[in-house]
């Protein structure tokens, strides 16, 4: 009797132990976040790791739709269109046990506006933030913004008193190779709390005890282990051994394979990202002009180009079915996208090779596509497929892929004809990449748009569309913008990639349309 | 030319050759491939070099199976571009083996001339010679050749990298492999030099340039034969394994190595094809070398008679 009233409880001690027992995510994807400060990189995976710790005041659910997070209400002010007023959550507390209030945002929106913050262009409008109260800040823009709170959900919120405290208000320099202590430590709102992190190595995150949102997120798992494996087989295999619980990038031809592995499955969904080559349009190749002139500035050689481009052959092939062919490089989510605008050519060689004789080039010309090699799905893989293709019409077209760390700063410094890039829309509005993309470039303006592409016009209705609240009017706007962009053909579309994340079937968890895993989300059947 | 083929087949050293079956199998082995290889625009169905005449759609055909867009058959079947595996496989061979053969001749000139220079002038020269020697040994030989690819990349204009890869894999790999023909060459020299022949010749005033290769040198060739066909077999390997690692040959232009590269990435997938080919190729090569090289230092071996 005894025995058994022992035994029961033990065995009542052990269940509740089991119940109570720290379930660990083990979670890997190609590339790690490249810092910690959240205001140094806006790249996608940075923001990803940053945001299980790090809150913004609007975020954006697996769903899609905009989610109150340290701001739970928002409107603009009765009286005045270039003000939004956010009121803030109360009862929350940073991972020091700071209390957040107002003082936080108008520092954490000040330091993500100051000179080093690479955040700055998304919130370009933003003439200042001021806090009317402890849970009440007024967001002052230049002119009216109507998507603003679309465009806050990837700046993060800092504990002012522990950033000044640790000397770290200034943002991190990442391209100078700085490192601060904001870049290495997290002080934040969010449900996870950094416990460990090696860069590119393994990342160590456990539960927040005093997070706001205990009750309304599911929050399976105790503790996140996030573990970079730049390897494609070796992060597969690491899977199907049981060695990992998640991974977010499955090599296309390795999908089936998980799926027929029991206790594992795919989880699918489009991207919002769309892969393309940018060309540059200017009058002066970076290589040397050919006969003194940039072939890539006339118009029909970039039509021939597009025509030449066989998207369904890359999806089949390539890409195993797993892209969506595009005519436009908007992804499918984003406000202004039509069917009709994303019609693609067929691929013609003999229209392509006419246009090119029309131009003036009947035996084409040599050119070189520069290509990351570990950022896109395939992404060598795609450039190669396309050189080929450029050569059916006699262009002599080199490929140059390099590793992502070689190949933006290339990009970013203009050093390049010919190159691919990929870009999510994560405000979900054409603004986005009007903005960064096609504006011509200047200091806040056209930061990616290496295409060299300048219309005067077009920069006019971009600062318009960013103003415009009257949305049928902007839409109208975006619409004639966007006949203008697919016909200047600065950007050759290739196609939106699909999102395949595996993981253990006992997870329950949404695939996000932007690739931002979110842990809180995730649950457990 | 036949006379001479048979006197050889029927010296000593020809005799020892018809005798091992190994070093028959392994000389058979090389010369096939050697040939494929030199033959290669010949034999190969396709051109896989030049990406235009790709068709996309033939990608991932199995061997002999019809491709189920097209319908064409390919013997070896093909890699994601739809580049057939068995032409890729001879150009990629032509591409292994000739930066293999120049690697090894560049670092034999180099560790030749460095190890006679040293042996012979013997002293602070000698010193110098074969401490950059053991420095260099303590790298690993595809350390130095990665470092020396990436020096070049940082100095070389993107438009001519293509097309000076090849030359820079030759220079890293033979850099990465003077040292033991300088080991080798400057040891027998010192022996050599103290010989009769060799003070008779200072005697009557012969310069040093002229001891040293006149006279040194034809009695040190055997050892460095017997190192420079193990060296091609350590050259190819280091060749793919650096094209492996992404660093070698560019991806239009793939030796083994790149393919074996491409290969492994559809392992999980099924694709058994574009990287068992390549690597049975690879692995067939080096081995016969290799054993002819064993076979050859054995045979040449005065105290093994």
């Amino acid at each position: 009797m005894k025995r058994s009233l022992f035994l029961s409880t033990a065995l009542a001690v052990l269940s509740f132990g089991a119940a109570a027992h720290a379930e660990t995510l083990r979670w890997a994807l190609a590339g790690d976040a490249l810092t910690l400060d959240p205001h140094a990189q806006n790249e996608g995976v940075t923001i990803m790791l940053q945001s299980q710790m790090i809150e913004p005041l609007v975020s954006r659910a697996p769903s899609g739709e905009l989610e109150p997070t340290l701001a739970t209400e928002w409107a603009v002010k009765a009286d005045d269109p270039n003000v939004w007023v956010f009121k803030l959550r109360e009862g929350v507390t940073f991972h020091d046990g700071a209390t957040f209030d107002s003082e936080d945002v108008v520092f954490s929106m000040d330091r993500a506006r100051s000179e080093a913050s690479q955040m700055k262009g998304i919130i370009a409008s933003v003439a200042e933030v001021r806090a009317t109260g402890p849970y009440e800040v007024e967001i002052v823009t230049n002119g009216p913004n109507p998507i603003l709170p679309a465009s806050l959900t990837s700046i993060m919120i800092l504990d002012k008193g522990w950033t000044e405290a640790n000397n770290a208000v200034t943002v991190q320099n990442v391209a100078a190779g700085e490192v601060t202590f904001s870049s290495t430590n997290v002080n934040g709102t969010g449900p996870y709390m950094l416990v460990s992190r090696e860069a590119d190595a393994r990342t160590v995150m456990r539960a927040y005890d005093g997070y706001w949102g205990k009750d309304a997120f599911p929050l399976a798992f105790d503790e996140v282990i996030f573990t970079p494996i730049q390897n494609a087989s070796t992060r597969v295999a690491a899977l199907l051994s049981g060695e990992l619980d998640f991974i977010q990038d499955v090599p296309v031809q390795d999908i089936e394979r998980v799926k027929a592995t029991a206790g594992l499955k795919v989880e699918s969904s489009p991207e919002n990202r769309s892969v393309f080559f940018g060309l540059n349009v200017s009058d002066t190749l970076v290589a040397g002009n050919i006969d003194g002139k940039n072939p890539l500035a006339d118009v029909r050689v970039r039509q021939a180009i597009n025509m030449t481009i066989n998207r369904d052959a890359i999806r089949d092939v390539v890409m195993r079915g797993q892209s969506v062919p595009a005519g436009i490089i908007m992804p499918p989510f984003v406000n202004g996208w039509t069917e009709e605008l994303n019609a693609y050519p067929t691929p013609d060689m003999d229209a392509a090779k006419a246009l090119l004789t029309e131009a003036g080039y009947p035996n084409g010309f040599p050119i070189t596509v520069d290509c990351p090699n570990d950022r896109y799905i395939n992404d060598e893989a795609i450039c190669q497929a396309t050189v080929g293709m450029l050569g059916q019409i006699g262009i002599q077209a080199r490929l140059n892929a390099t590793s992502k760390a070689l190949f933006f700063p290339q990009v970013n410094a203009m050093e390049t004809d010919f190159y691919m890039l990929g870009w999510g829309v994560p405000s979900y509005d054409s603004e986005y990449i009007f903005n960064f993309l096609y504006h011509t470039r200047d200091e806040s303006y056209g930061s990616w748009n290496s295409t060299r592409y300048s219309n005067a016009e077009l920069d006019a209705q971009i600062k318009a569309i960013a103003a415009e609240v009257d949305l049928p009017k902007r839409d109208a706007l975006i619409a004639e913008m966007w006949e203008t962009a697919k016909n200047d053909l600065a950007y050759i579309p290739v196609h939106h990639q699909v999102l395949n994340w595996a993981m253990k079937d006992t997870l329950a968890v949404t695939v996000d349309a932007d690739n931002q895993a979110r842990v809180k989300y995730f649950a457990l059947n | 030319m036949i006379r001479r083929f048979e006197a050889f087949w029927q010296s000593d050293f020809g005799w020892k050759f018809r005798h091992s079956p190994m070093a028959i199998l392994s000389a058979l082995i090389t010369v096939l491939l050697v040939g494929a290889a030199v033959l290669a625009p010949l034999i190969a169905p396709y051109n896989p070099f030049d990406s235009s005449s790709l068709n996309l759609m033939n990608g991932f055909s199995a061997p002999m199976v019809p491709n189920a867009f097209t319908g064409d058959v390919f013997l070896l079947g093909t890699d994601d571009q739809g580049r057939d595996v068995f032409s890729t496989i001879l150009y990629g061979l032509r591409v292994s083996l000739f930066v293999g053969v120049l690697a090894v001749l560049f670092g034999l000139v180099l560790g030749v001339t460095l190890g006679l220079i040293a042996g012979y002038a013997g002293g602070r020269v000698d010193g110098f010679i074969m401490r950059v020697a053991d420095i260099q040994l303590t790298f690993p030989a595809i350390l130095v050749a990665m470092l020396i690819f990436g020096i070049a990349k940082g100095i070389i204009a993107p438009q001519y990298r293509d097309q000076m890869a090849i030359w820079v894999l030759i220079i890293a790999i033979g850099l990465s492999d003077w040292v033991p023909f300088a080991r080798v060459v400057r040891g027998a020299t010192m022996v050599e030099k103290n010989r009769d022949y060799v003070q008779a010749a200072r005697l009557i005033g012969r310069k040093p340039m002229a001891i040293m290769v006149l006279h040194i040198l034809p009695n040190v060739l055997n050892p460095i034969l017997v190192i420079a066909t193990i060296s091609l077999a350590l050259a190819i390997i280091a060749e793919a394994t650096l094209s492996f690692l992404g660093v070698g040959a560019p991806p239009t232009q793939p030796s083994l190595g790149t393919l074996i590269r491409i290969g492994q990435t559809f392992l999980f997938s099924g694709e058994w094809w574009i990287l068992l080919f390549p690597a049975a190729t690879l692995l067939a090569l080096a081995l016969a070398v290799n054993s002819l090289g064993d076979w050859l230092r054995d045979a040449l071996n005065p105290r093994l008679k």
